[in-house]
């Protein structure tokens, strides 16, 4: 390891957090402009030009109100609670490879905080880990509510892990590999991107991933009508925004993860002919960093283009009951995800890779078919 | 007994496969909220954007003068009387010689009080006044206060400036910020 390396890392590293940091905070004030844009409304506009100070106006406000610890509560759990989810979160982003390689002289360093060739397995790992912040905080919080809060998030976020690991494998299976970068870079040609060779198994992974971070219509654990507000009802001031704060940055995390699984991550269309332009214009260093800075912002553009998405379903649809919840993730995705994994398999026998398609066709048909012969709602003219 | 013609039957029949899939429900309703996103918005900017009110509007009290000048209240204390919040409180003196000018009656208000905290703006005083001294206007409201000392009106805060008198104008041409006293400013 060079020292030049380890600074250009270093470099990366803290980029990558301060990005994850601004992204998130950010996500806030986006969140509450979508909202109102969805509901027909303007949304935050006095902070600042457009309202664009508002998550500043917002920290300001968490870190100044009373901290306040219940009596009752167990004093180090609940202050872990919060701090759990804060790493778990920040934890997550260090494998996802933002673009490719930065050259340096003679170095080529990739755009990544860490270069392991699991890196799924540690996202999977860490992103686990992420519901210990959920359950600790609301079993140190002393109350009821707040305990059956982390409860629903406990088993929603294990049963949808199963899903969501198994929806993976047929990429895995794919790509023969557990490296991120690998994955990537595998997608290099637009139609062989996994949204095209794995429509099914996105669609799992893409719910899955709702459940994970407790986003509408999987938000659970977090209900005012029925939990008085959930897992972190004792919580108050900074220790919320913590809370509030790590699920926005889950979001961009897993922005990011899906992105880079199904949506070829800094891949884009004819993504060689413009390399090789800008590395005959501009000389080869140069040119090739320029390319990765324009696969970087593409990215970015497919990550913000998800965290739009996350916004616009939970703005879309209602919350599930909780029988619905659990039988949407144990009877339908998980048999739906092993099928996906199977008929992949079969596929790449053949060395035919949009198998599932099958899947996807067969619903299409049932679907249309048990609708065509479904009897017809008779509509009574109501009783005056 | 139907109240919109948008009503539906609720129906307890079991979902077919395509409503269980969720799938296209779900699209559908995505569709249904990205197209309120690129809507035109009906908020209206409050404190730079006003809205007109309409000509019933009751806002600020006023006291009303007459055209040589002089104040209509003889103190007759039926405003107060029907006040349901009784937030009107007022003395009646005796006009001396002399104040002809000031006072159309003998009878005048000395003092007329109005507690703002209690009242409920439901305009009775102005249906009780027989010599349509009191007004509600249409077109002002009554300012925010941070003082308790600051709510209790007295007559220097209620009778109208002759220089600034107030009218109801049912000018259907006024749409906006009829707050600005141009617009209503009497001709007079």
């Amino acid at each position: 390891m060079d020292l030049t390396i380890l600074l250009v890392k270093g470099i990366i590293i803290l980029a990558i957090f301060a990005i994850t940091l601004g992204i998130a905070a950010y996500s806030t004030y986006a969140e509450r402009k979508v909202a109102a844009f969805l509901q027909d409304r303007i949304g935050p506009n006095r902070a600042g030009p457009f309202g664009l100070l508002q998550p500043l106006a917002d920290a300001g406000k968490m870190f100044f109100k009373e901290d306040f610890i219940p009596a009752q509560a167990s004093k180090w759990l609940f202050i872990l609670g919060p701090c759990l989810a804060m790493l778990t979160a920040l934890m997550s982003s260090a494998v996802i490879p933002f673009g490719d390689t930065i050259k340096f002289g003679n170095y080529a360093i990739p755009v990544q905080a860490i270069e392991i060739n699991i890196g799924v397995l540690y996202i999977f790992g860490v992103v686990s880990l992420g519901v210990y912040g959920v359950m600790v905080g609301g079993w140190a919080s002393n109350n009821k509510f707040s305990l059956l809060g982390a409860i629903r998030a406990a088993s929603q976020n294990i049963s949808y892990e199963i899903a969501l690991g198994l929806s993976l494998i047929a990429i895995l299976m794919m790509s023969g590999s557990l490296s991120l970068k690998a994955i990537i870079d595998e997608q290099a040609t637009f139609f062989e991107w996994n949204i095209f060779t794995q429509p099914l198994g996105f669609i799992i992974f893409l719910t899955c991933s709702f459940a994970e971070c407790n986003r509408t219509p999987f938000d659970l654990p977090e209900c005012e009508t029925e939990l008085v507000g959930g897992y972190h009802t004792e919580y108050s001031s900074m220790k919320l925004g913590f809370y509030l704060f790590a699920e926005y940055i889950n979001m961009f995390v897993s922005s990011a993860f899906i992105s880079a699984l199904y949506f070829g991550g800094f891949h884009y269309p004819f993504m060689n002919e413009v390399g090789q332009a800008l590395e005959k214009s501009l000389g080869t260093i140069t040119g090739h960093n320029v390319a990765t800075a324009l696969g970087v912002i593409v990215y970015f553009g497919k990550i913000f283009f998800f965290i739009f998405f996350y916004m616009w379903v939970r703005w879309t649809l209602p919350r599930f009951r909780y029988d619905q919840l659990m039988n949407l993730g144990w009877k339908t995705f998980i048999p739906l995800a092993i099928l996906n994994v199977v008929l992949t398999g079969a596929g790449l026998l053949y060395n035919f890779k949009y198998a599932t398609w099958l899947i996807a066709i067969v619903m299409i048909v049932l679907a249309v078919t048990s609708t065509a012969r479904a009897p017809k709602r008779d509509i009574i003219p109501q009783q005056s | 007994m139907q109240l919109t013609n948008r009503s539906k039957q609720v129906s307890n029949k079991e979902m077919t496969l395509a409503e269980k899939m969720y799938l296209p429900a779900v699209i559908g309703g995505l569709a249904i909220t990205i197209r309120h996103f690129f809507r035109k918005k009906p908020t209206i900017q409050y404190p730079e954007v006003k809205k007109y009110l309409g000509p019933i509007y009751r806002g600020h009290h006023i006291l009303k003068r007459d055209e040589q000048g002089r104040e209509r209240c003889t103190a007759c204390g039926l405003c107060a009387v029907a006040c349901p919040a009784e937030a009107i409180s007022m003395v009646a003196a005796e006009r001396k010689k002399g104040e002809e000018s000031l006072y159309r009656e003998e009878k005048y208000a000395a003092v007329y009080e109005i507690n703002m905290l209690r009242c409920i703006f439901c305009g009775l005083c102005e249906e009780a006044c027989p010599k349509q001294a009191v007004y509600l206007r249409h077109d002002q409201m009554v300012p925010v206060f941070q003082e308790r000392d600051e709510v209790i009106y007295g007559k220097d805060k209620l009778v109208e400036k002759m220089d600034d008198r107030y009218i109801r104008a049912n000018n259907s041409e006024v749409k906006t910020t009829p707050t600005e006293p141009s617009l209503t400013r009497a001709a007079t």
